[in-house]
């Protein structure tokens, strides 16, 4: 028990007299609502007091920093060692565009890049495929081959600074050539640091960056985990992902929950697949979430989420090692909370949902720019987002403790509940035989959509508030500077791939995905075979065609 | 008795798989009694404007959120043109900003819809503009 | 006609729009039924039905394919419910033919069922007739539910494929439910799966329940393991396709293709009845109120409803046993 008899019978009876006095107070001055919930619609009391956490243990549910279980935070003395890590997402045009982004955010006291790819990348399309048509640059770098991934990390020292690379489908190719570019500037594998996205099973549920079906999806995930173990040991090869589960429109219990069983899945997979120890390679794991308008409901999440994995992998999968234990995150504000309209207040929500991230404890923090509805952040809105977090860090004083908020009745009664909420489900989809069947059967997807349509409803009918959209809504639009992504951009790249193509040696190419196809076939690790197909400068599309070839192509089931 | 029911389709061109606001719709529309055929995501202009016509929907309603609505939108309304299908109302939504709104109107898009608005305002305009032929 | 003569040249806008018509009860599609008719009976019609999530679409996909490759050109209805409380319907089968949707031999429409009872659209069977006269050399009809629903497709279908999948809990209910005695060919999809042998064993024994005798066409069973193998699943479509073909010719040989032929224009023939006497009569007595105030009779006991029916036959029908 958390309180002693006597403190909760005390409390019992100042609640019966507040229980009163509130009955009186609501009949004279009504509550402005009936009913009070979260963004994901999960229902608050009007009061949370010890009666609401009287059940806790506090060594087994609550305990210290750096302690199982972790709801504190993974470092002993949180971040007065060192501040999360100011990671902004970036990347368009043309690979030199990109490049100079970058230089000027880590001017501006950035410390870890990450890299944002455009459409034909993401899905493993080169520029010059006719499904690419329109879209080179738009929404992120055009990356063809190795040629301009030089180019995107001219000047940055690999060996220093640790790149996070938003990819999925393709993630083979791109580490690849990460690992190749390093390798030409004599950094070796041992010394780069960074995180590939790599999480397949969070496009099959939300974001659908779609190539191979999902059992060979995860082969190819275990295959970098397998590298990473053993030859690239800083690096992180997957960031287990609920940032855009949330973004398609999840509750913030399903984005947990899902999140984590995806997480399940590919230490299973590791586990069966390659024969690995839990133990050598689970602390590379690292995960992604969302940081959403509603404060408490974020913060909650975060806890939980720490102490939900902690239980897993040291119960399930018998980990004996603390750093398997840790869940390390990073997190990324809502692109979803933010408006087109009165776009100023973008900024407000930005902050908001970071510092909900920072006293959630995430060891890295994107922060959104206030234009991200409408285009890729311009060179002042993304400062002022990068910004954000810095004045967090340095002014506010939310840095100072370790877990302010821990204890509170409310934060841990709602981190609670939220767990055992994640629960549910992770047994549930246990039972349907894990997320690839429950993916297979549709269900979180399915899920997902039931509170999205929900929540455009309660938007439509004023039950729940976005300023400048249903509420306080106004004319004067506040008008933006858009950053434009020239057309030309399209034009110049294919050029720039046409030349690679012409000046590089077919005849190497052709061998080169000829060894990666049969080590497709023959079940073994593609990452070697990956990185020489990308040194003979084979193209992402030419790689992805290879396992497109070996595992077929899997098209989007649109389920609704 | 005659039960004349509006077909809809709602597509998503291009690579961008975001598809929270076509599932959305996609219900929306199916709440509102009208038919709905849903194409799912990553689908070429060709196959969107070829799918409309087989299918004789009234509407079609595109969604594209990567940016690259210039050319995929327009180009669905000029398929389905060559094809002699211009009686097929096309609009769209996504994140497009005024200064394209012009260019989008001129290639024969009917409505435009940016983040924020009601589902109850893009089926009275349905309601207001598209009668099922 | 003109209508006539573009849907015989295979005018897939002309097409569209006939079924849209039927679809919606606008007279005029039954005039242009009418004229096609003489017209009709040419295509090999395919139904494939099963539980949702059995990977029906995904089979007819390959099998759309496999026609394709040898120079067959292909019709396709996809039948999905309509919500009983909005009226409205996503058709979303679509989604996993749409490689074939530029290809112009082939046809895929999507029809909902509009509450139909059956779980089959009312017009389904006239749209056949359109796609049939379009001159596709196969018609392929997909139809969902569970069940009895099922079992319409049977009255229209020359070949009944029922798809199944292991593990799903319902396939023995399906069984139950009267697939069994008109399926042609039985599909276990994605027989990779454990549960696989179970249901196969639970087919057979039904199947030899059944008292085939040797000259019967027997159901086939056959196992289509994950589509994610490309080569394996190629070669498991190649079967499917054989075995779909030997079926009908099967049917050709034996001479029974007419028993099939017949047993949709008695379908046809029982529905045009309905549509013809039934309905005016039933859509006349809702719109009086009438058909409500016999319900206060008969609910106040002061009739019943054979007599009421005896009534309004005798006043709307000349002569019901003429």
């Amino acid at each position: 028990m958390y309180f002693a008899q006597e403190l909760l019978d005390k409390s019992s009876e100042m609640r019966k007299k507040w229980e009163d006095e509130v009955r009186k107070t609501v009949s004279k001055w009504p509550d402005q609502r009936e009913r009070w919930s979260t963004v994901s619609d999960l229902e608050i009391k009007r009061l949370y007091g010890p009666e609401d956490i009287k059940d806790m243990d506090f060594a087994k549910d609550i305990g210290y920093p750096g302690q199982f279980p972790y709801l504190r935070g993974n470092q002993v003395t949180g971040y007065r060692g060192k501040y999360w890590t100011f990671r902004m997402f970036s990347g368009m045009g043309s690979a030199k565009d990109t490049n100079e982004r970058w230089h000027l955010l880590l001017k501006a006291g950035q410390t870890g890049l990450s890299t944002a790819f455009d459409f034909p990348t993401l899905m493993g399309y080169d520029t010059d495929s006719p499904k690419a048509r329109g879209e080179c640059g738009k929404c992120g770098v055009a990356i063809d081959t190795l040629e301009d991934f030089l180019v995107l990390v001219d000047g940055i020292p690999m060996d220093q600074i640790t790149t996070s690379m938003t990819i999925n489908p393709p993630a083979t190719a791109l580490w690849a050539m990460y690992c190749a570019a390093a390798q030409m500037k004599g950094v070796p594998l041992t010394k780069i640091g960074g995180t590939i996205q790599n999480d397949m099973l969070k496009e099959f549920i939300a974001q659908k960056t779609l190539m191979c079906p999902p059992e060979p999806s995860v082969k190819l995930i275990s295959d970098t985990v397998e590298f990473g173990t053993k030859f690239v040991p800083r690096w992180n090869t997957i960031s287990i992902s609920g940032y855009h589960i949330r973004e398609a429109g999840s509750t913030a219990v399903q984005e947990l929950a899902f999140t984590i069983r995806d997480g399940v899945e590919y230490v299973d997979d590791v586990i069966k697949r390659k024969g690995l120890p839990v133990d050598e390679f689970a602390p590379r794991l690292s995960f992604f979430f969302n940081s959403h308008i509603d404060f408490f409901e974020e913060i909650c999440k975060l806890r939980a989420a720490r102490r939900l994995w902690a239980k897993l992998m040291r119960d399930r999968f018998g980990a004996k090692d603390p750093r398997s234990w840790w869940m390390r995150f990073h997190t990324q504000t809502a692109g979803c909370s933010l408006t087109a309209q009165q776009p100023y207040n973008n900024v407000v929500r930005t902050a908001t949902e970071a510092l909900a991230a920072v006293l959630g404890g995430t060891q890295s923090l994107h922060t959104n720019s206030l234009d991200e509805v409408w285009c890729l952040p311009s060179d002042h809105a993304v400062q002022i987002a990068l910004r954000t977090q810095q004045l967090i860090a340095e002014e506010t004083g939310a840095a100072n403790t370790v877990d302010p908020l821990a204890g509170s009745y409310f934060v841990e009664a709602l981190t609670n509940e939220m767990e055992e909420q994640a629960w549910d489900y992770i047994y549930k989809i246990d039972e349907m035989g894990g997320m690839v069947a429950a993916i297979e059967k549709g269900f979180p997807q399915l899920e997902i959509s039931d509170a999205a349509y929900k929540f455009q409803q309660q938007i439509d009918s004023c039950e729940k508030i976005m300023i400048g959209v249903n509420k306080y809504v106004s004319e004067d639009k506040g008008e933006i500077p858009f950053l434009e992504i020239d057309d030309a951009v399209e034009t110049q790249q294919i050029e720039r791939l046409a030349a690679v193509r012409r000046k590089r040696d077919g005849k190497a190419v052709k061998k080169s995905l000829a060894d990666l196809k049969a080590a497709c076939k023959k079940g073994e690790n593609v990452m070697p075979y990956c990185i020489e197909a990308v040194k003979s400068l084979a193209s992402v599309q030419e790689i992805c065609d290879v396992y497109r070839d070996v595992y077929g192509e899997y098209r989007d089931p649109g389920l609704y | 008795m005659v039960d004349r029911k509006l077909r809809v389709m709602v597509a998503k061109p291009g690579l961008d798989g975001h598809d929270r606001g076509a599932r959305v719709l996609s219900r929306c529309f199916r709440d509102a009694g009208f038919e709905v055929i849903y194409t799912g995501c990553h689908q070429t202009p060709e196959q969107i404007a070829t799918s409309a016509i087989q299918e004789d929907v009234d509407l079609v309603g595109l969604s594209c959120l990567s940016g690259a609505h210039r050319y995929l939108f327009p180009r669905v309304v000029e398929i389905l043109k060559e094809q002699g299908a211009d009686d097929i109302t096309v609009i769209c939504g996504g994140i497009i900003p005024d200064q394209d709104f012009k260019g989008l109107y001129d290639a024969g898009l009917k409505a435009i819809f940016t983040p924020g608005t009601t589902l109850d305002s893009i089926l009275d305009w349905i309601r207001n503009n598209v009668k099922p032929r | 006609m003109e209508k006539v003569k573009k849907i015989r040249e295979g005018d897939v806008r002309t097409a569209t729009r006939v079924i849209r018509n039927l679809e919606d009860n606008i007279p005029e599609a039954k005039t242009t039924i009418k004229h096609i008719f003489p017209y009709t009976g040419k295509a090999h019609v395919i139904g494939v039905t099963g539980s949702p999530g059995a990977g029906k679409s995904t089979l007819i996909d390959s099998i759309i394919a496999s026609y394709r490759e040898k120079g067959k050109t292909v019709g396709v209805l996809l039948v999905d419910p309509t919500s009983p409380f909005t009226g409205g319907a996503i058709l979303g089968d679509r989604i996993r033919l749409q490689r074939h949707t530029e290809d112009p031999g082939v046809f895929v429409r999507s029809l909902a069922t509009r509450g139909a009872l059956g779980g089959l659209s009312k017009a389904v069977g006239d749209a056949i007739h359109v796609l049939d006269v379009m001159g596709k050399d196969v018609v392929i009809v997909e139809t969902v539910g569970t069940g009895q629903q099922e079992v319409e497709i049977i009255n229209h279908a020359h070949t009944v494929i029922v798809v199944l999948i292991p593990g799903m809990g319902d396939e023995i209910q399906a069984i139950k439910a009267g697939i069994m005695e008109i399926a042609d060919i039985f599909i276990i999809n994605k027989a990779d799966r454990e549960g696989t042998g179970k249901l196969y064993r639970d087919i057979m024994m039904m199947l030899d329940m059944a008292g085939f005798s040797k000259n019967d066409w027997r159901p086939p069973i056959l196992r289509v393991e994950s589509i994610f193998v490309p080569e394996t699943f190629k070669e498991k479509v190649k079967e499917v396709s054989e075995t779909i073909q030997r079926h009908y010719d099967y049917l050709l040989e034996r001479g029974l293709l007419g028993n099939r032929v017949r047993r949709k224009t008695l379908h046809e023939l029982n529905e045009a009845l309905r549509a013809c006497i039934l309905e005016p009569i039933l859509n006349r007595l809702v719109a009086d109120g009438e058909l409500e105030r016999m319900a206060d009779r008969c609910l106040k006991k002061e009739t019943d409803p054979y007599s009421c029916a005896e009534e309004v036959a005798a006043r709307c029908l000349k002569d019901p046993a003429a």
